[in-house]
C-alpha cells in the first residue's frame, strides 16, 4: 500500500471514528437530526468539491440538482405510486442526464461565464418547481409517506443518523478513489493547464463533463436523502442561497480538500442552528462570516489548519 | 398594437434599472475584475433609505439624496472592509465576498428598516399618459430620462475627465496603469462610490413603480449580472444593450407566454446567447497566451 493508500485508510478511519463518537456525545434526538443534516450536505458539497477543488470548475447551480433528486424523490410515490428507493435512483439519473446534456456547453464557459451559466441553470430548475403547481405543490412544497423497508419503518434520527452516515462514508470512499484513479489525476491535470493537459493527451472536455455529472449525481443523491429524512420538501432546497450555501461549504473548508468539504458542511449546518437564538440577526452574522473567513481563512479550514501544524513542526521553538 | 406598446413600455422601464445594475457591475469589473454580486443591495439601498428618510419628514429630493449618499458609503466601505483585505483571491473567493457582503447587507436592512413593502409618491403624479392607446406612467419617463442622463454622464466622465481616463488605463492594464502614477487602489474605490451610486439612484426611480423591500436586491442583482453578460462583461456599451434587452425579453414573455416563468426568461436566454457565442453578444472573443 502506497502513500496514498494510506492517507486514504486513515482519513476513512477518521470519519468513521467521528460517526460512531458523535451519538455518545451527543445523544439527543435533536443533536442526532442535526448532525444527520450535516451529513446530507456533506455529500452534496463532496461532489461540488470534485468539480472545484479537483477539475477547476465553478458551479452556482448545485442545488439546482439538489432540487432534482428531492423532488423526483417526493414526487415518484405521490403521482406515480413508485417506490421512495426507485424514485430516488430515478432522480439520481434524471439529474446525471442534465448535467451529462448540458454539461458539455456549459464547460466550454470560463470564469464569469460558467458562473453565470451555472447559475441560471440552477434558477431555472428553482423555477419550474415553483411554477409548476399542479405537479410539485408549488410554494407550499410537498409531504412524503415514511420509509418503509422490507417491512421496516425507518424512522427515528437514530436510525437516520445511520443510513446518513453510512451514505457519507460511501461518499467519500468513491471520491477518494476518484481522486487517486487516472481520471482524478487528469482532472488535476485540467485543472492547472487545460492546453497543457491536452497536449499531453487528456481529453479536456471529456474529463471534464464527466466530473459534472458526478458532482451532479452526489448532489442529487443528496437531495434525495433529505427528502426522505426530512419527508418534507420546499422549493428552498433547489434555491440560489442554497447553490451559495454549497459553494460556501467548499470554500470555507478548503478548495480541493475532500476532508474539507465535511468540514465546510458541519460549519455552515450547525451554525446557523446555533444562530437562531439571535434570529433576527442570523442573515447579517451568516454574511459577516462569510467574509471574515473568505478574508482570513483564504485557503480553507482544513489546508489553512494543516499548513499551521506543519509550520509548527518544522520550526525549532 | 397597443398590447405590445404597453409591454413595451414596461419592458424598456425595468430594462433601464436593469442596465444600470448592469453598468455597476462593469464599472467595478474594468477597475478590478470582481463581480460585485452586492450591487442590487445598492439598489434597494436607494429605495429604501429613501422611503424611511422620507417618512421621518424629509423633503423627497433630499430623501433621495440621502440615499444616494448612504448607498456612496456602503459602498465604499464594502471596498474597505471586505475587497481590499481579499486583494489577490482567486475569482470564487472574492465572489463568495460579495455574495456575504449582499447577505450581509440585507440582513441589516431587515433590522434597521423591517420587512414590508415600501413606496413613496411618484415624482410627477400618477396619471398616465396615452400613447397609441397605451398607457405610460410619468415615472417610467423619469426611469428612462434618469438612465439616459447617467449613461451620458459616465460616458462624459470616461472620455472627457482626466480621472475617468485614469479608470479606463486602469481598465486596460492596471501595472501599466500603476507605472504611469495612477492611483489604482484609488480608482477601484472610486468604482465602487459611483457604482454604488448609479445602483442607488435606479432604486430610487423604479420604487414608486415597484415598490421596494429588504429582499428586493438580490434577484436584480443576477438579473444585472446576466444583463452585463449577455452584452459582454467589461463592455459599457454592452451592458446597456444587455440591460435594456433583457427587459424587453422579459415584458415579452410575461405578455405573450407565461408571467410565472418571467423570472426565468434574464436566465433562459444567457445560456443560449453563451451556448452560441461564449464571449456574449458584444465581447471579443479572448485569445488566450500560453
Amino acid at each position: 500500500m502506497g502513500a496514498n493508500g494510506r492517507r486514504k485508510l486513515a482519513l476513512l478511519a477518521a470519519l468513521l471514528a467521528v460517526l460512531v463518537a458523535l451519538p455518545w456525545l451527543f445523544p439527543s434526538a435533536f443533536h442526532l437530526r442535526v448532525a444527520a443534516l450535516v451529513w446530507i450536505n456533506a455529500i452534496a458539497a463532496l461532489g461540488l468539491a470534485l468539480l472545484m477543488g479537483l477539475a477547476g470548475q465553478v458551479s452556482l447551480g448545485h442545488a439546482g440538482f439538489m432540487g432534482i433528486g428531492a423532488y423526483a424523490t417526493a414526487l415518484g410515490p405521490k403521482h406515480l405510486g413508485l417506490d421512495p428507493l426507485l424514485s430516488l435512483l430515478g432522480g439520481i439519473v434524471a439529474a446525471g442526464l442534465l448535467a451529462l446534456l448540458v454539461g458539455r456547453p456549459i464547460l466550454r464557459l470560463k470564469g464569469h461565464y460558467l458562473a453565470v451559466a451555472t447559475l441560471g441553470l440552477g434558477i431555472l430548475v428553482h423555477l419550474v418547481i415553483v411554477s409548476e403547481v399542479p405537479i410539485t405543490g408549488g410554494p407550499d412544497g410537498v409531504q412524503l409517506p415514511r420509509l418503509e423497508l422490507l417491512g421496516w419503518r425507518l424512522a427515528g434520527p437514530g436510525t437516520w443518523y445511520a443510513i446518513t452516515g453510512a451514505s457519507l462514508l460511501l461518499a467519500v470512499w468513491l471520491a477518494l478513489n476518484l481522486e487517486d484513479s487516472a481520471t482524478g489525476r487528469a482532472l488535476r491535470a485540467l485543472h492547472d493547464s487545460e492546453i497543457a493537459a491536452a497536449v499531453v493527451g487528456v481529453d479536456v472536455a471529456r474529463h471534464k463533463l464527466l466530473v459534472f455529472v458526478v458532482a451532479a449525481v452526489y448532489a442529487a443523491f443528496a437531495g434525495g436523502l433529505f427528502a426522505l429524512f426530512n419527508r418534507f420538501v420546499t422549493p428552498d432546497v433547489a434555491g440560489f442561497l442554497r447553490s451559495i450555501e454549497l459553494v460556501t461549504m467548499v470554500v470555507i473548508g478548503g478548495m480541493g480538500s475532500i476532508a474539507g468539504a465535511v468540514v465546510g458542511a458541519a460549519l455552515l449546518t450547525v451554525l446557523p442552528q446555533a444562530l437562531t437564538l439571535f434570529h433576527e440577526y442570523e442573515h447579517a452574522v451568516l454574511g459577516l462570516l462569510i467574509i471574515l473567513f473568505m478574508v482570513f481563512l483564504r485557503q480553507g479550514i482544513v489546508p489553512g489548519l494543516a499548513a499551521l501544524v506543519r509550520g509548527r513542526f518544522r520550526s525549532p521553538a | 398594437m397597443a398590447e405590445f406598446l404597453q409591454l413595451l413600455f414596461a419592458g424598456l422601464t425595468t430594462g433601464a434599472v436593469y442596465a444600470l445594475v448592469a453598468l455597476g457591475f462593469t464599472l467595478v469589473f474594468q477597475a478590478s475584475e470582481v463581480v460585485n454580486f452586492a450591487q442590487g443591495e445598492f439598489v434597494m439601498l436607494g429605495g429604501m433609505v429613501t422611503v424611511f428618510a422620507f417618512k421621518a419628514g424629509l423633503p423627497l429630493p433630499w430623501a433621495a439624496l440621502s440615499a444616494v449618499l448612504v448607498a456612496t458609503a456602503v459602498g465604499l466601505l464594502l471596498h474597505r472592509l471586505a475587497i481590499e483585505p481579499a486583494k489577490g483571491a482567486s475569482v470564487v473567493t472574492l465572489i463568495i465576498v460579495t455574495i456575504g457582503a449582499s447577505i450581509l447587507i440585507r440582513g441589516l436592512a431587515q433590522i434597521v428598516f423591517d420587512k414590508q413593502f415600501h413606496t413613496f409618491p411618484a415624482f410627477s403624479g400618477d396619471e398616465p399618459l396615452r400613447l397609441f392607446g397605451a398607457a405610460l406612467l410619468p415615472q417610467s419617463l423619469w426611469v428612462l430620462g434618469g438612465a439616459a442622463v447617467i449613461v451620458l454622464g459616465l460616458w462624459l466622465f470616461m472620455e472627457a475627465t482626466l480621472l475617468g481616463k485614469a479608470v479606463r488605463a486602469t481598465a486596460a492594464n492596471r501595472l501599466a496603469a500603476e507605472l504611469v502614477g495612477i492611483d489604482t487602489r484609488f480608482v477601484l474605490a472610486l468604482a465602487f462610490a459611483v457604482s454604488a451610486a448609479i445602483g442607488a439612484v435606479g432604486g430610487i426611480l423604479l420604487t414608486p413603480i415597484t415598490l421596494t423591500n429588504y429582499a428586493q436586491g438580490t434577484l436584480l442583482a443576477l438579473k444585472g449580472f446576466a444583463a452585463a453578460m449577455l452584452g459582454g462583461i467589461g463592455n459599457p456599451v454592452g451592458a446597456v444593450a444587455g440591460g435594456l434587452l433583457l427587459g424587453l425579453l422579459e415584458a415579452l414573455a410575461a405578455g405573450y407566454v407565461s408571467s410565472a416563468y418571467k423570472d426565468g426568461v434574464a436566465f433562459l436566454v444567457i445560456l443560449l446567447v453563451l451556448f452560441a457565442r461564449p464571449q456574449g453578444l458584444f465581447g471579443r472573443r479572448a485569445i488566450e497566451r500560453v
